[in-house]
C-alpha cells in the first residue's frame, strides 16, 4: 500500500496543506462542539428545565416540541453548512492531489 | 453458475417451507384468517431480493466485490443503504411505540439516532473512505502493529456485532410470533437463513440491495400510513391538539401518573403527553445514552463498512448526507405513527399485546385500513409485518458481514497467514467465516430466547462508543496515537462497557421483579375484594347485563394474578441475577457516561507509555491520505 513515488513528509510540510489543515480542523472542532452542545441541552433541558418545556407557545404546542424538532433541523442545517463548506477543502485538497507526485520530487 | 442457482432456488424452498407448513402457527396479531396475506407479502419481499441476490452473486468475484461491492456504489445508493443498514426493527416498530405509550419522551429519545450521524459525517466518514479497505482494523492496522491491532480489533467487531446480532434475533423471533404466531424457533432459523442466503451469495453487492430495498420499503409504509393519520387528525397544530383532546390518551396519562393525576382536568392530562418526564427519569441516563449513540454510531463496524464501498471521500459525504434525510425524515413521521396510534388504538390496547409498545405500527395500520375485519386493514397489516421482518433480515445480513470480514479478512488473512494468501482463498475464508457466524447467530439466537435482550443493544452501542470509537478518532487525529495506545484503549474500552452492563439495571434482579409482581398480586386482590362487594350489592344482583361485566373484570384480575404468581414462581429461590447481585451495582442504564471517558483515558496513556516509531513516521502519509484522498481510488482498486 505505501509503494508509491510521494514524499508524505514534503506535502505534509507544503504550505497549502498546511493552510488546509488549519482551516478544517478549526472549523470540524468548532462545528462538532456546537453540534454537541446543542444536542446535549435536549436531554439536560428535559430533565433540569421542565417547567421551560411545557410553556404552551402556539395552542397545545409548547416550547418542548418545538425544540425536539428544532433538533431535527438543526442536525440537518450542520450538515448542509458542512457540505458546502466542505467543497472549499475538496477544491484545496484537489491541487494538492494533482501535484502529489512533484511536491518534495528531486 | 448453474450449480450457484440451484442453490440459491433450493434455499429459498428451505426458508420459505416452514412459513407454509402450518402447524407451527398458534395465536398472533394477525388473525388466522388473514395470515395468507401476510405470508403473500413475505413471499413476494423474499422472492424479489433472492433475486437481486442471483443477480449480484454473478459480480461478486474479489475480495473486494465481497466486502465492499468493489468500491462501486453511488452516494445515493449507499445513503438509502445505511439507513437500510441503520434503522432496525427497535426503530421502525420500538421508537413509534414508545410514542404511543409515553408520548414526548419517546420522541426526545429519537432525536438522538439522527444527530449521531453528525459525528459520522464530520470526522469519520471521509477520512475512513480515504485511508480504509474493508474493515475498522485496516484504519487501525495502517500505522500501527498489524497483528496487535488487527486482533484486538477484530475481537472488538466481533463482540460488537454478536451483542447486536443477538438482540436482533432474539426480537426477530419475538416479533414474528407475536405478529403471525409462529414458533419463535423457526422464526429465528428462516431469519438466519434468509440473510445468510444474501450474504453468503451476493456479498456486499447483495447485502447492500437488499437494504436499499427494505428502506425504500419502511420509508413508503411510513409516508403511507403518516398521510392517513393527517387526513383523519390534522396536520402539526390540530395533530396536536387532537392528541392532548383525546380520552385515551388521557387515560394513558392518568394511569401513568397515578395518585398525581387526580385534581387535573381531562385536557391537562392530555397536554402532560406532549411534555417531558412521563418515560425517561433518570436524567444522568438519558445523557449517557445520548453519549453513546453520539459516539457509537460512529465506531459501529456495520456502519464504518458502508464507507468503503463507495469510491471517494466525497461519495461517502454525500451518503450520509443522503442517510440524515431518510433517517431524520423518518424520526420526525414516527411522532405522528406513535401519537397517531395513541389516538388510533389507543396505548391500553396497543400495550395489552406487547408491553413495550411494539405492536403500535402495526396495529395502526390495521386500523387506518379499516380495522382487524376489513381486507384493506389486514393487508396493510401484513405489509407492516412484512416491512419490519425485512428490516430485521437486512440489519442482520450488515452484521453478519462486518463479523465475518473480521474473522476471514482480519484474523485468518491478516493475523494467522500474515497477508500471504490468494484471492480465492481469501474469498473462500470469507464464505466459511459468514457461514461461522451466521451458525452463531442462530444458535445463540435460538438459546437466548425469553431471556432479556435490551441490554444488548445498550451493550453493543457503549463498546462501539467506548472502544472502537476513540481508537479510530485518535488514530486519524492524534500523532502520539500507536499500537500501546490501540491495545489499551480497545481492551479497557470493551471491558469497562461490558463490566458496567452486567452490574448495571439492565440485567433482570429476581427480588425486584418480586417485589413487583407481588405489588401487582396485592392490588389485584384489594381490586378482586371491591368487585366481589359490588357483585352482591343490591341494585346489580338485579342487572344480569352489569353482573356479566363484574364477572368479566374479576376473570381478568384473577389472571393477572395468576400470571404475576407464575413470574414470581419462575425465579424459585434465585435471590440474584446472573451476576450473583441482589440489586444493581451501577445505577445506569448505559455505561457511556464513564466507559467512553475512560476509553479516551486508556488510549491516551497506553499510547504515551508505548514506543512506536513507526507510528509516528507513518503520520504524515496517514494524515495526508485522509485529509486529500491522495491514492484512494487505487487502495480500491487492488
Amino acid at each position: 500500500m505505501t509503494q508509491s513515488s510521494i514524499n508524505w513528509v514534503a506535502i505534509d510540510n507544503d504550505p497549502r496543506f498546511q493552510r488546509l489543515h488549519a482551516q478544517k480542523m478549526a472549523f470540524l472542532t468548532g462545528l462538532m462542539i456546537f453540534s454537541l452542545f446543542y444536542y446535549f441541552l435536549l436531554p439536560i433541558g428535559a430533565a433540569y428545565f421542565t417547567d421551560i418545556y411545557k410553556v404552551k407557545v402556539y395552542g397545545v404546542v409548547n416550547v418542548g416540541i418545538l425544540f425536539a424538532l428544532s433538533q431535527f433541523i438543526v442536525a440537518w442545517g450542520i450538515a448542509f453548512y458542512y457540505t458546502a463548506k466542505a467543497k472549499d477543502f475538496d477544491a484545496m485538497a484537489a491541487e494538492l492531489v494533482r501535484d502529489a507526485e512533484k511536491i518534495g520530487a528531486k | 453458475m448453474m450449480t450457484l442457482k440451484n442453490k440459491i432456488w433450493l434455499a429459498i424452498i428451505a426458508c420459505v417451507m416452514p412459513l407454509v407448513s402450518l402447524p407451527a402457527f398458534a395465536q398472533g396479531a394477525v388473525a388466522d384468517k388473514w395470515k395468507w396475506l401476510t405470508f403473500l407479502v413475505f413471499g413476494a419481499i423474499i422472492c424479489v431480493t433472492m433475486y437481486v441476490t442471483y443477480l449480484a452473486a454473478k459480480r461478486v468475484k474479489t475480495t473486494a466485490d465481497f466486502y465492499a461491492a468493489g468500491g462501486g456504489v453511488s452516494g445515493l445508493q449507499n445513503g438509502w443503504a445505511i439507513a437500510g443498514d441503520y434503522l432496525s426493527a427497535a426503530s421502525f416498530l420500538g421508537i413509534a411505540g414508545l410514542i404511543s405509550l409515553y408520548g414526548y419522551d419517546g420522541f426526545m429519545y429519537s432525536v438522538g439516532w439522527l444527530v449521531a450521524y453528525i459525528t459520522v459525517l464530520l470526522v469519520i466518514a471521509e477520512p475512513c473512505r480515504n485511508i480504509g479497505k474493508y474493515t475498522l482494523s485496516d484504519i487501525l492496522a495502517y500505522r500501527n502493529d498489524p497483528k496487535k491491532v488487527r486482533i484486538v480489533g477484530a475481537l472488538s467487531t466481533i463482540t460488537v456485532s454478536t451483542f447486536y446480532l443477538t438482540a436482533q434475533m432474539v426480537g426477530a423471533g419475538v416479533l414474528i410470533k407475536t405478529l403471525i404466531g409462529i414458533d419463535y424457533e423457526i422464526s429465528v432459523v428462516c431469519v438466519g437463513i434468509v440473510m445468510l442466503m444474501y450474504v453468503l451469495f451476493g456479498g456486499m453487492v447483495a447485502t447492500t440491495w437488499v437494504q436499499i430495498i427494505k428502506a425504500v420499503l419502511l420509508v413508503c409504509a411510513s409516508i403511507v400510513m403518516v398521510v392517513m393519520v393527517w387526513s383523519q387528525y390534522g396536520f402539526l397544530g390540530d395533530f396536536l391538539n387532537n392528541v392532548v383532546n383525546d380520552p385515551k390518551v388521557q387515560q394513558r396519562v392518568a394511569t401513568l401518573l397515578g395518585d398525581k393525576a387526580k385534581n387535573l382536568s381531562p385536557t391537562e392530562l392530555g397536554q402532560i403527553f406532549l411534555e417531558p418526564g412521563l418515560f425517561l427519569k433518570v436524567p444522568l441516563d438519558q445523557i449517557s445514552l445520548g453519549m453513546a449513540l453520539v459516539f457509537g454510531t460512529a465506531g459501529m463496524p456495520h456502519i464504518l463498512m458502508r464507507f468503503f464501498t463507495v469510491p471517494t471521500a466525497q461519495a461517502a459525504r454525500k451518503s450520509v448526507n443522503w442517510a440524515m434525510a431518510i433517517i431524520g425524515g423518518f424520526y420526525v413521521l414516527t411522532l405522528f405513527l406513535g401519537m397517531g396510534s395513541a389516538m388510533k388504538v389507543g396505548p391500553a390496547s396497543i400495550a395489552a399485546i406487547d408491553a413495550g409498545g411494539n405492536m403500535a405500527n402495526p396495529l395502526l395500520a390495521q386500523a387506518l385500513g379499516g380495522g382487524p375485519d376489513s381486507l384493506m386493514g389486514n393487508f396493510m397489516m401484513a405489509f407492516v409485518a412484512a416491512v419490519a421482518f425485512a428490516t430485521i433480515v437486512a440489519v442482520v445480513a450488515g452484521l453478519v458481514l462486518a463479523a465475518a470480514s473480521a474473522m476471514a479478512h482480519d484474523l485468518y488473512v491478516g493475523v494467522i497467514r500474515e497477508g500471504h494468501v490468494t484471492q480465492e482463498e481469501q474469498i473462500k475464508a470469507a464464505r466459511i467465516a459468514t457461514v461461522l457466524v451466521g451458525a452463531m447467530a442462530i444458535v445463540i439466537g435460538i438459546s437466548a430466547k425469553g431471556q432479556n435482550v435490551a441490554h444488548l443493544v445498550a451493550l453493543a452501542f457503549a463498546v462501539a462508543s467506548s472502544a472502537n470509537f476513540p481508537c479510530v478518532l485518535m488514530t486519524l487525529f492524534w500523532k502520539r496515537c500507536n499500537t500501546g495506545g490501540i491495545v489499551l484503549g480497545m481492551i479497557v474500552g470493551t471491558f469497562t462497557a461490558i463490566g458496567l452492563v452486567m452490574v448495571s439495571p439492565n440485567l433482570t434482579y429476581p427480588l425486584a421483579v418480586k417485589a413487583a409482581n407481588e405489588k401487582i398480586i396485592k392490588a389485584q386482590d384489594e381490586k378482586l375484594v371491591k368487585l366481589n362487594a359490588d357483585l352482591v350489592a343490591a341494585p346489580v344482583a338485579a342487572d344480569p347485563l352489569i353482573q356479566e361485566k363484574i364477572k368479566t373484570e374479576i376473570a381478568k384480575a384473577e389472571k393477572a394474578k395468576k400470571g404475576a404468581a407464575d413470574k414470581i414462581a419462575s425465579f424459585g429461590s434465585d435471590t440474584t441475577s446472573i451476576m450473583g447481585l441482589e440489586k444493581p451495582w451501577f445505577e445506569l442504564k448505559n455505561p457511556g457516561l464513564y466507559s467512553i471517558p475512560l476509553g479516551f483515558l486508556a488510549v491516551i496513556i497506553g499510547s504515551l507509555l508505548y514506543r512506536d516509531k513507526r507510528a509516528e513516521e507513518m503520520w504524515d502519509e496517514l494524515y495526508v491520505r485522509q485529509n486529500t484522498g491522495i491514492l484512494a481510488a487505487k487502495a480500491v482498486a487492488h
